[in-house]
């Protein structure tokens, strides 16, 4: 059974500084940051406190709301920091590397030596849990509920992404422990979403539901995918995991190391050599810029891309869901009626005295300037153009600004995520908070209603 | 002078009328605002600036016609209309032009002041900063009001239209009711007698200029004035009159060929909803095709005081009236009409139907557009709402085979956490 996504609405947001096929030499990272902010609705617990020796998959902090969560440390070393913000709320937790890393060993483990449960443990034990996310609510899942599917998009679309084809390349026997230990953990189907354009480390894989994607951005978010193949209804949870940490999963499962490497793309119109390179979750952003020629005069740089990432300083550490570190300039600069003069070097939806609608190939270098102040929802309409999913987009963030729950609910809110809302904040007219109101509509939902 | 603004602009900041000096600072510079935490990090570069500047734009050619065809009808009730007419012999001229800078200009003025002047002191009050709705609001409304409406009533009704029709409601985004057409109905129900009639038409008729080489003063009936007292017969205007707009009619609503140029623009840029446009089009089309039936069934004889209205043909009420001008501009209005791409569909065909209906059936004022869409202004909430609710039922219909498991604690699961 295998059904195609055809995805009609949407915008491919073309960036200058994309990331070419190659890898830049592995650079060092004395420490390591775990963000506690990357993980939504997260109140921490911690275990082992500062000055601390860890081992690489050993845990640091747990879920005080479900113990059984834990969080492990990318490497092994000594916790250095743990900052803290108001209130003493845990802000992140920094590790000095040791030379030689020492791992905690699991030992092998496969979905053929267990059942659901102990597939479940195994998971929460060796800190791989983090890495399966659920809907509703877009926090990570609960491991006491059981999903009816479980999604992996094997796919990127958004601006200046990784490709996974690149850097999936040799991974497919990790891949497939990953999936079939996933498959273990729904009596539903594991689906993979795969581009339709060219041949995927997927595509000959088990023990999956393959799906060939076509389309403009947002084909790529597994929001979009959810619902062409499978809608989540009121009271069904899906899980949701990311293609890369399959890796993660997959070489635990047949090494027993708890192995945080990632590929990245360091890309953007501020990085004179875009491509990627091979480090671990957490590692120090600034030996990543500088081996990529970073300028950072001026520069955001983003963990994530333009239109989902976490801004971070040069001196912070790459988060723990983002595969991608882009550089882009910070418009902090008036234009003199830039309101009403012809646009040639920005893009737009519509053809107000702007061209982006010209060529539709052309790579764009946009700053961060928001290109017009906030305003009240005045348009009507624009938003749908982007937003493939079966719902009335401005209708459910109205519901969600004014906490109208019956009708969040009504609308579909149960059935995204902040991040398919990041197209139509791209576009708003009215510069609006999309992806912010949505995420506290869904706390809202969950605190009352979850 | 970039350098000095902003210098200023962190000055006052603090001020309570931060917001004063910002919309004119913006209005110069676009900010240098940046992205901010949790969102996007960058933007397309449309705002409501450039929204509703393109309305504008839009609108311009009407407006420059406008300001001839006040002269060019002002000068025919006087001599006549021209045997040989060409355009740029007797339309674009300096004497029709300065007629038109005496009177069209100072409505334009007189709207954007008392407008423009409203919006900021409720930007001060509210604290927020000036929304740019009015800038096409004050636009549209010298283009819809007679010529020689006198300017107390204008800026009455336009502070009547701004503070009811849209501040009280929260402002730009939050009004219910188009606020041009609140400020042409609060025109036409407070003062009728200057709203309608063959004398508020063309300049001058209302102050008793005499036609040349007589005593009797100058009127100027409306195409639709003639059809509604049957009098067909001493209406002299062509096809091409009505369709290039040489008529008497409202400043900015006679010429048919630019507000379909302006309709064309707004649907290019993707500024205006063109499923309204062409929907209210086939709404009306419908309407005058049905009350062509009625004629041709012989049903309403040609004594009836709605004989002619109803035997026009169906498509010409496109290019008589506002009804072209209510579709492009008005009715497409973002805020008040449905918000919903099928609602616009339904909103749409039914401005277009009672506009012709109310034009035909209102024997005090011939012109039914702005009743029409303040009208469906009032039910494309309603719209929207079943509408959205098809999507509601859909929704609940397939949570019916929901595959929901119980919530269950794993033994082994138990076992970790000890």
């Amino acid at each position: 059974m295998s059904q195609d996504i055809r995805i009609k609405k949407g915008l491919n947001l073309n960036l200058v500084g994309a990331a070419e096929h190659a890898f830049h030499k592995e650079v060092q990272s004395s420490t390591y940051g775990i963000y506690l902010d990357d993980f939504h609705g997260l109140t921490p617990k911690l275990i082992l406190k500062e000055g601390a020796e860890v081992k690489a998959g050993e845990p640091v902090f747990y879920d005080k709301n479900n113990p059984d969560i834990q969080f492990v440390s990318p490497v092994s070393g000594e916790i250095v920091a743990v900052e803290r913000g108001e209130r003493r709320r845990i802000l992140n937790v920094k590790i000095l590397a040791d030379k030689e890393q020492e791992f905690v060993k699991h030992g092998k483990f496969l979905s053929s030596d267990t059942d659901r449960d102990g597939m479940i443990a195994h998971f929460l034990k060796s800190g791989l849990w983090p890495f399966v996310k659920q809907r509703p609510f877009d926090i990570i899942a609960d491991p006491r509920q059981t999903p009816k599917a479980i999604f992996v998009s094997g796919l990127n679309t958004g601006p200046l992404n990784v490709d996974l084809d690149f850097v999936l390349k040799g991974s497919e026997e990790k891949l497939q422990a990953a999936l079939s230990a996933l498959q273990l953990l729904t009596p539903g189907a594991v689906h993979v979403s795969v581009s339709s354009k060219k041949n995927s480390v997927f595509s000959t894989l088990d023990d999956i539901v393959l799906h060939e994607v076509s389309g403009p951005h947002p084909a790529g978010l597994v929001g979009s995918q959810i619902a062409q193949i499978d809608p989540i209804n009121k009271g069904e949870v899906v899980w949701v995991v990311g293609a890369q940490d399959l890796v993660i999963i997959g070489e635990l499962l047949l090494t027993g190391q708890y192995n945080a490497s990632r590929s990245i793309a360091v890309a953007g119109s501020k990085i004179s050599d875009p491509k990627y390179i091979k480090t671990k979750i957490g590692a120090e952003v600034a030996p990543l810029l500088e081996v990529s020629g970073a300028d950072l005069s001026n520069t955001r740089v983003i963990a994530g891309d333009v239109l989902t990432g976490t801004q971070v300083s040069a001196d912070a550490h790459l988060r723990f869901y983002g595969t991608q570190l882009t550089a882009i300039a910070e418009g902090n600069d008036y234009e003199f009626f830039g309101w009403n003069k012809p646009v040639f070097d920005k893009v737009s939806p519509t053809r107000a005295l702007t061209f982006s609608w010209l060529n539709k190939k052309k790579a764009y270098d946009l700053d961060t300037n928001t290109n017009g102040e906030h305003r009240a929802f005045v348009v009507t309409g624009s938003y749908e153009e982007v937003f493939p999913l079966d719902i009335y987009p401005m209708q459910l963030l109205k519901a969600c600004m004014v906490k109208d729950l019956d009708e969040m609910e009504q609308l579909g809110l149960y059935e995204v995520a902040p991040e398919d809302f990041s197209l139509t904040e791209f576009i708003c007219i009215s510069k609006q908070p999309h992806q912010a109101i949505i995420r506290e509509g869904l706390d809202l939902l969950k605190q009352e209603l979850g | 002078m970039k350098q000095k603004l902003h210098e200023i602009k962190e000055r006052v900041k603090d001020k309570k009328w931060a917001p004063a000096f910002n919309a004119i600072h913006t209005f110069l510079y676009t900010p240098n605002e940046v992205t901010h935490k949790g969102g996007t990090h960058v933007k397309a570069v449309d705002d409501l600036k450039r929204t509703m500047n393109t309305v504008i734009v839009a609108l311009i050619p009407c407006l420059l016609f406008g300001i001839f065809n006040a002269g060019y009808q002002h000068y025919s009730a006087i001599e006549g209309f021209p045997q040989d007419f060409s355009v740029l012999e007797h339309f674009i001229t300096w004497r029709n032009f300065l007629v038109g800078l005496t009177t069209v200009l100072p409505l334009l003025i007189v709207s954007y002041g008392v407008g423009l002047a409203i919006e900021f002191v409720f930007a001060v009050i509210k604290g927020h900063e000036v929304e740019e709705g009015y800038l096409v609001t004050g636009m549209l409304v010298p283009l819809i009001v007679p010529v020689d409406t006198p300017l107390w009533m204008l800026a009455i009704a336009v502070a009547f239209g701004v503070v009811i029709g849209k501040e009280v409601f929260g402002g730009t985004g939050m009004n219910i009711l188009n606020p041009a057409l609140t400020i042409r109905a609060f025109l036409f129900f407070a003062y009728p007698t200057w709203m309608s009639g063959d004398k508020v038409w063309v300049h001058g008729a209302v102050d008793g200029v005499s036609k040349a080489g007589t005593a009797d003063a100058i009127s100027g009936e409306t195409i639709l004035g003639y059809l509604a007292q049957n009098k067909t017969a001493e209406m002299g205007f062509s096809l091409s009159d009505m369709f290039f707009g040489f008529i008497p009619g409202s400043v900015g609503e006679t010429s048919t060929l630019l507000i379909l140029l302006g309709g064309l623009y707004l649907v290019f840029t993707k500024i205006a909803s063109w499923r309204i446009m062409l929907s209210a089009t086939i709404g009306a089309l419908a309407m005058g095709l049905l009350f062509n039936a009625v004629i041709d069934f012989g049903w309403i004889q040609s004594y009836s005081k709605f004989y002619s209205l109803m035997a026009f043909d169906f498509w010409k009420h496109l290019i008589v009236g506002g009804l072209a001008f209510g579709i492009v501009y008005m009715a497409t209005d973002p805020v008040t009409s449905s918000q919903t791409n099928r609602g616009k569909w339904i909103y749409g065909f039914l401005v277009g139907f009672i506009s012709v209906m109310i034009r035909v059936f209102n024997p005090g004022y011939p012109e039914g557009v702005f009743l029409a869409i303040l009208l469906m202004n009032v039910f494309a909430p309603t719209i929207d709402h079943y509408v959205v609710q098809g999507n509601v039922k859909r929704r609940l219909k397939r949570a019916k085979q929901a595959k929901i498991y119980p919530a269950a604690t794993p033994a082994s699961v138990e076992t970790q956490t000890a």
